[in-house]
């Protein structure tokens, strides 16, 4: 179980994060996206996903990630993300309940390149029962 | 001329067990669901299923293109209703289409519809992208 004071907690990622070529051409290829130059909309994933597992499986948080699916995404993007940038992830857990035994946890992530807030990514990640 | 209401041209991607091993790779998510059968079966699946994440990839290089580039997309959501089978050895479609919704501010928000052999994998799937 998610301990519930974790909720409304934010938790700064502790890298800058430089965006490769190579990472943006590989998910161009999945998609057959030919302009290699902007990553696909959804690129960002890559980053905050695993920067969720990292904060929500701490010891001190408690989620169980084997049994985890994942219930809605949203992503908005206030400038494409390129090659090269550099990029600072920060995660909050906005909001977790239980229904039905699952639990489900909403948590948002805000990219940012130096002071600008480039995407936020909200998740919303549920934990069968 | 688009308005709101014009439905926009429908879009079939096809999604076999090589594109989830390359997903994997690409995403980095290697959760063994999407690519080893025996333990997706092992934990309730019907068979191996592709990420969500990859479906709404797809969907997002539909709602790139109509933006005509991926630097016009501004939002992107969608809700994971039902997952996208992926069998050994086959090819399964993923059916996009989409309809507009709102013409506001130089911006253009679709309602998007995605299906997998007929069966609906999204739900409230909507973009606003700049137009």
């Amino acid at each position: 179980m998610l301990n519930p004071d974790s909720v409304g907690r934010t938790f700064a990622g502790t890298d800058v994060i430089t965006i490769s070529q190579s990472e943006v051409d590989a998910f161009c290829a999945v998609v057959g996206e030919a302009d290699t130059t902007i990553a696909p909309p959804t690129f960002t994933i890559r980053i905050t996903l695993t920067q969720f597992e990292a904060i929500l499986t701490q010891p001190e948080i408690g989620l169980d990630w084997t049994r985890l699916v994942h219930g809605d995404q949203k992503f908005e993007i206030f400038s494409p993300i390129k090659s090269g940038d550099a990029l600072t992830c920060d995660a909050t857990i906005e909001s977790y309940r239980v229904a039905a035994g699952n639990e489900i946890v909403s948590v948002r992530s805000d990219l940012h390149r130096g002071k600008d807030l480039v995407v936020s990514a909200w998740s919303t990640l549920v934990v069968r029962a | 001329m688009i308005e709101v209401g014009t439905e926009l041209p429908e879009k079939v991607f096809y999604l076999d067990r090589a594109l989830l091993k390359q997903y994997a790779d690409a995403s980095g998510d290697q959760n063994p669901i999407h690519q080893n059968e025996e333990f997706a079966v092992s934990v309730g699946l019907p068979n191996v299923i592709a990420h969500g994440m990859l479906t709404m990839a797809l969907v997002g290089k539909y709602v790139s293109d109509f933006a005509e580039g991926a630097e016009n997309v501004l939002e992107f959501g969608a809700r994971f209703t039902k997952p996208v089978i992926v069998p050994a050895g086959e090819k399964v479609d993923l059916t996009v289409t989409a309809s507009v919704s709102e013409i506001a501010d130089g911006k253009v928000s679709l309602s998007l519809t995605a299906t997998s052999a007929g069966v609906k994998v999204l739900g409230m799937a909507k973009a606003v992208v700049k137009k």
